[in-house]
């Protein structure tokens, strides 16, 4: 397994960047072995990224890669697929990028069920900045922007995708590396918009000014507060409360935005004949 | 004689559209906003006739991303706006210079700042074109003076961003996107494309950004084997990011002058009874046409005047306009801006204090008559 992964890593762009304890490349394997299991072409993938640490994975991964603007990533990947609908569509983000900046973006592709599969590494901060908070920094934790305390209330990313109309959305942590992968590749099988949470870890500019250890205490801290959906759904929610709940949210079969472009396209063909 | 097309009542806007398809733009990301949004609707109802994708975005600023991540399959993309829009596009527009993704914006000037006049003509983006997105860098600036000008440029700049691979920017008007008129298009046999260079050697040798003396390196097309990483941080000719300060010299300085080396190609300009001209008009743009009603009610007056019509804005002509302006006792830089123009032309003229300013910034294009009274008020005292 490893050896098939190998060959879709550019192995000369390594070291990477990421800090040591940092749980992005655990993501990124997850994404390269989801890829590798499911089959789909390697020549035609491509993986597009904003800006911030999880956006520096394009550059290590052996396709068609764009590190775009911060927030952008969706908008390009847009164009991309629009234009070679049979390009398999990738984007890769951070809870900073994707949810804030890029929001109005993540909202907007989830509701044309346009089939891009969009990895969200959440760290809970923006790390390549030093540690600000960002959206999904939980309410009443520290960062170098929110000395006092997080004043905001804790957002759930995968409610807003819901509601802006995904047809595929998960959850998994560096912790559950198995469901995480399951999930990236249910999101490739996906023929539609696709969306999965990665819970990582930052124990330098996320996990040190909130007292949470090493990173393997991270990790354990992860174990400890995560619930497999499923089972959370036979409890009430008070045992439910403060839980990272993994696996599957949600799905449904919807029309897909690029086939729906390219049936148009086929009703013109059809009457010039 | 050059082969027409039968004659069209047409609108420049309308006519950019129709240029964009006919010279192979199968893509077009925008987000409506006036007066361009004609252009989007044109696109809109034709591209998927010809195969090609219109998406309305949620934004100004994803339609340039969506246009940018279009142009990186092989396909030829384009968007519209105006000011507003133009504004938010800008970071893209930078991230398509630095990365060389040949892309067309589109911008139909309106009165600003801010919100301005949406339906007010103005011509006051001049600057922004050049200096709108941060860092040096390059960029090429066309802007027609007439609804078939509006046609001829948009091929030119489809081409000249294809060829050069840089963010090419049509500086249109309120005037002349909105403006209708009998034109009489080139046939189409006739039209000269040009499309990006792909890759000429295989893929495990592919260098994104290693370029011969032709400055502009060979681009891949995405899905096509090639594996290439394109990135907007300082990257060497592997397309990956470096931290190497003479390496990233190196690519900057000729990102910065490939463009100036197709000057000559690039530059595209009319005249007008300049052969025995003592006094000069420049302009360019929705501000041509009075300028041109005023050399001939001025010249029946017996006055010796003549009009260089600036098709490129940017690069700027500069030994081009030093040539027209010597000698002459007086320069007049109409513009519907408070001089951005007038102030490129001092940059580089001797006889600075021959250049005079005609300005008008309240939303009413400039007439004749008004031009007309400055040129006599001014002549009067040379």
């Amino acid at each position: 397994m490893l050896k098939d992964i190998e060959k879709l890593l550019r192995q000369d762009k390594m070291p990477h960047i990421w800090c040591p304890g940092c749980g992005n490349g655990i993501v990124m394997k997850a994404m390269l072995e989801a890829i590798n299991s499911t089959g789909i072409d390697t020549e035609k993938t491509v993986v597009v990224s904003g800006i911030g640490c999880s956006s520096r994975a394009t550059g290590y991964m052996n396709f068609d890669t764009l590190h775009t603007t911060h927030g952008r990533a969706l908008a390009f990947a847009t164009g991309v697929k629009l234009a070679k609908p049979e390009l398999n569509v990738f984007v890769v983000t951070g809870d900073g990028d994707g949810s804030a900046i890029g929001g109005n973006h993540l909202i907007h592709a989830a509701r044309r069920n346009i089939d891009i599969n969009v990895v969200m590494f959440n760290n809970n901060i923006y790390g390549m900045t030093g540690g600000q908070y960002s959206p999904l920094t939980p309410h009443g934790k520290f960062a170098t922007t929110a000395p006092y305390g997080n004043f905001d209330r804790t957002f759930n990313i995968c409610d807003l995708v819901k509601g802006a109309g995904a047809t595929f959305i998960g959850r998994g942590t560096v912790f559950h590396t198995k469901i995480l992968t399951e999930l990236i590749k249910g999101a490739i099988e996906n023929k539609g918009f696709s969306f999965v949470e990665a819970v990582s870890i930052c124990p330098i500019s996320y996990g040190r000014r909130n007292k949470m250890g090493t990173a393997p205490q991270m990790m354990e801290w992860l174990k400890k507060n995560s619930m497999p959906v499923k089972a959370a759904e036979k409890l009430g929610p008070e045992k439910v409360e403060g839980k990272i709940l993994v696996g599957e949210l949600y799905k449904e079969e919807a029309p897909e935005f690029t086939q729906k472009y390219d049936e148009l396209i086929a009703r013109f063909q059809k009457g010039a004949e | 004689m050059e082969k027409l097309r039968k004659a069209q009542l047409l609108q420049g806007n309308q006519a950019c559209a129709i240029a964009a398809l006919e010279a192979g733009v199968r893509f077009f990301g925008g987000y409506p906003i006036t007066p361009s949004t004609e252009i989007a609707e044109y696109m809109a109802a034709e591209l998927p006739k010809l195969g090609g994708k219109f998406i309305q975005m949620e934004d100004e600023i994803s339609g340039m991303g969506a246009v940018l991540g279009a142009a990186l399959t092989g396909t030829k993309a384009m968007t519209a706006t105006s000011g507003p829009g133009f504004s938010l596009k800008q970071e893209n527009i930078g991230f398509a210079a630095m990365t060389e993704i040949p892309c067309v914006i589109v911008n139909v000037q309106r009165m600003g700042p801010s919100t301005g006049g949406p339906t007010a003509p103005a011509q006051g983006d001049v600057m922004q074109a050049r200096w709108g997105t941060h860092g040096d860098h390059p960029i090429i600036a066309v802007s027609p003076a007439s609804v078939l000008e509006a046609y001829e440029l948009t091929v030119k700049a489809i081409n000249f961003s294809e060829k050069l691979r840089t963010p090419v920017i049509i500086l249109l008007d309120e005037t002349i996107g909105h403006m209708r008129e009998k034109v009489e298009l080139p046939a189409l046999e006739t039209l000269e494309l040009y499309e990006r260079k792909r890759p000429s050697t295989s893929a495990d040798k592919y260098l994104p950004y290693e370029t011969d003396e032709t400055g502009i390196p060979e681009m891949a097309d995405f899905g096509t084997g090639y594996r290439w990483h394109v990135t907007g941080l300082n990257h060497d000719e592997t397309g990956f990011p470096t931290g190497k300060t003479d390496v990233i010299e190196k690519q900057l300085m000729r990102l910065l002058t490939k463009v100036d080396k197709y000057q000559e190609e690039i530059t595209l300009y009319k005249t007008y009874k300049i052969e025995d001209a003592e006094y000069l008009f420049i302009t360019f743009g929705g501000t041509v046409r009075p300028a041109m009603e005023a050399v001939e009610i001025l010249r029946k007056e017996g006055m010796k005047i003549g009009l260089f019509q600036l098709q490129t804005i940017w690069p700027f002509p500069e030994e081009m306009v030093q040539e027209y302006c010597k000698d002459k006792k007086a320069i007049f830089v109409p513009e519907m801006n408070m001089g951005q123009i007038r102030g490129e032309i001092k940059k580089v003229v001797d006889n600075k204090e021959k250049l005079v300013g005609i300005n008008k910034i309240n939303g009413e294009i400039i007439t004749p008559q008004e031009i007309v009274s400055k040129v006599k008020e001014v002549a009067g005292q040379c």
